[in-house]
């Protein structure tokens, strides 16, 4: 816990200055430009990368959560167990392509830029959070939800009052993985011209300007380890409550 | 008054309960008693709809209780379980409150019967009414199950084996405690257990259950020294059962007038205490005192007499 007091600001920092003072750290990364070169991207601001990266991620990721949590409902309801193997197909399907398939598959039918992406993050998304919830939902406490039922609550407020909530932590952990899976994978979104930091790294690689690898390559980690380490923070916070 | 009229419920080809009829009085304790698979439970989850009767009727007050939705019925019904069944993530006083906020009443009305119950459990308000559950030792866990249960003012109080999962002393405590509330609360309750020693001091009636059939409803007295069937005197335990039956006796009962030596028995003993001071400390009689005043003495003799009277 004491690391974690002086290392969460630090890399906080960092990161803030990557993404607003980039030409800070020339210096740094001037060792791995090429001789003359530029060692700091300039097409882009970082700022409005990073932005674009993380609304591209956010969203999503929402909607992977709405799909995949409403399904996990549907499934774990009685009149729904019959769909459970087949909606767990079409979640697994999601995480068989590659999302690099996904983008050539969609690049036709949606032209390139940001959709192709958002596709490819959805359907690579659904799965953990799916398979999180429907394990939540189906291994509540047996006594508090007869108790529930038995005091008197109906279907609807048993599932929001009830079960949702002491589902949260488990389906929170399906998201967070599906969150960081989905930070590093935009960047690859890139090569269909999604604007993300992929852009950066892309750009790094075709020029062999390892600076520019360097550059993009610690912004997204270091989104990926505070974004993981803040959701990771909510869910003990979550499970404190609950006594654990 | 609440009826229960000929219910059955079948699973298969089996009668899971069969054909059972009962009238359990207001303001009473019924305990409901019978070995794992002889219906009991079932027959209890049928009077608030969590299992739904094959056929007969449950009436409370002479209203049936299939003229309401099942999840309204079962606000009117408290119920309590084993394992308590609270919810994790809300306070003690959430718990409480839980029926009382489904049916709408103010949060003046509700903080102020959350507060009433806790005292009524000898439970601190300003100490436990923002706790969680997990906060709370077991004995505690289990009397807010039953203060949520209470909470609403239910006709009827429905317990499930409420007990079992606490340790043989808290388990003492509760009982004695469910029994003065009870009293005090003038609640109907009908309770499940697979322990004729619980149904025996806590109820005004025992139900016993055998394969789904009820093979004998009366007194815990009637109960020990009549048993209908060989069930029943197998439940009471042969051996056990003078014993049991002094144990319903208080020493009020057979105090005559006389002098004893040795240390007074309060009258509100059992005659099973009683007997037991005198074994352990070889007395043939015991004064017997009212209040802290000896009032007269109980003799070996006299509840011989008593423990042999039923024949």
């Amino acid at each position: 816990m004491k690391i974690g007091l002086i290392l969460r600001p630090a890399l906080i920092a960092l990161l803030l200055a990557l993404v607003l003072r980039p030409e800070w750290f020339v210096p740094i990364f001037a060792p791995f430009a090429p001789e003359g070169g530029p060692v700091i991207y300039q097409r882009a601001s970082m700022l409005s990368l990073s932005v674009s990266h993380l609304a591209i991620v956010a969203l999503a990721s929402a909607a992977a959560t709405i799909v995949a949590v409403t399904l996990a409902i549907l499934v774990t309801r009685p009149a729904g167990a019959a769909f459970r193997p087949l909606s767990r197909t079409i979640t697994n399907m999601g995480q068989t392509f590659p999302p690099v398939a996904v983008l050539a598959l969609a690049v036709p039918a949606l032209g390139f830029g940001a959709g192709p992406t958002l596709v490819a993050l959805f359907l690579y998304g659904l799965l953990p959070i799916f398979e999180n919830a429907v394990t939540a939902l189906t291994n509540l406490p047996r006594a508090t939800m007869e108790a529930a039922r038995g005091i008197g609550l109906s279907r609807w407020q048993c599932l929001m009052r009830v079960e949702l909530p002491l589902a949260l932590p488990v389906t929170l952990t399906g998201i967070r993985l599906s969150i960081v899976i989905a930070l590093g994978t935009a960047t690859i979104g890139s090569t269909v011209a999604a604007r993300t930091l992929g852009e950066v790294i892309i750009a790094g690689l075709l020029t062999n300007n390892t600076a520019y690898v360097l550059q993009g390559g610690l912004i997204v980690g270091l989104f990926a380890v505070l974004i993981y380490d803040a959701l990771v923070q909510l869910e003990l916070y979550l499970l404190g409550r609950m006594g654990g | 008054m609440i009826e229960i009229d000929r219910i059955t419920k079948t699973y298969g080809t089996v009668n899971a309960v069969d054909a059972v009829s009962m009238t359990v009085e207001t303001g009473s304790i019924t305990v409901i008693v019978g070995t794992s698979g002889s219906g009991k439970t079932t027959l209890l989850r049928m009077i608030n709809r969590l299992e739904e009767p094959t056929s007969g009727e449950v009436r409370i007050n002479g209203k049936s209780t299939s003229s309401l939705k099942p999840h309204l019925l079962r606000r009117r019904i408290g119920y309590a379980i084993q394992g308590h069944g609270l919810f994790p993530h809300h306070t003690v006083a959430r718990n409480i409150g839980a029926v009382p906020e489904l049916l709408k009443w103010s949060r003046d009305k509700i903080n102020a019967r959350v507060d009433e119950l806790l005292a009524l459990f000898s439970m601190d308000p300003a100490e436990f009414r923002d706790r969680f559950p997990a906060e709370l030792s077991g004995g505690q866990q289990q009397r807010v199950g039953v203060a949520r249960a209470l909470a609403p003012r239910p006709d009827l109080l429905l317990m499930d084996e409420p007990f079992g999962a606490l340790d043989p002393i808290i388990r003492t405590r509760a009982q004695a405690d469910l029994r003065q509330i009870q009293r005090k609360l003038g609640s109907t309750i009908m309770l499940v257990t697979h322990d004729m020693e619980e149904a025996i001091s806590l109820g005004d009636h025992v139900a016993v259950m055998d394969a789904g059939k009820l093979v004998q409803y009366a007194p815990p007295a009637e109960i020990i020294a009549r048993p209908a069937t060989d069930f029943v005197a197998n439940m009471v335990g042969d051996v056990e059962r003078p014993l049991r039956l002094l144990s319903l006796i208080s020493v009020s009962e057979i105090i005559e007038p006389g002098e004893a030596e040795g240390e007074a028995m309060p009258e509100t003993a059992s005659l099973r205490d009683a007997l037991s001071a005198c074994l352990w400390t070889g007395r043939d009689a015991l004064p017997a005192s009212r209040g802290g005043k000896v009032v007269g003495r109980v003799t070996l003799k006299a509840i011989r007499a008593r423990a042999g009277a039923h024949a």
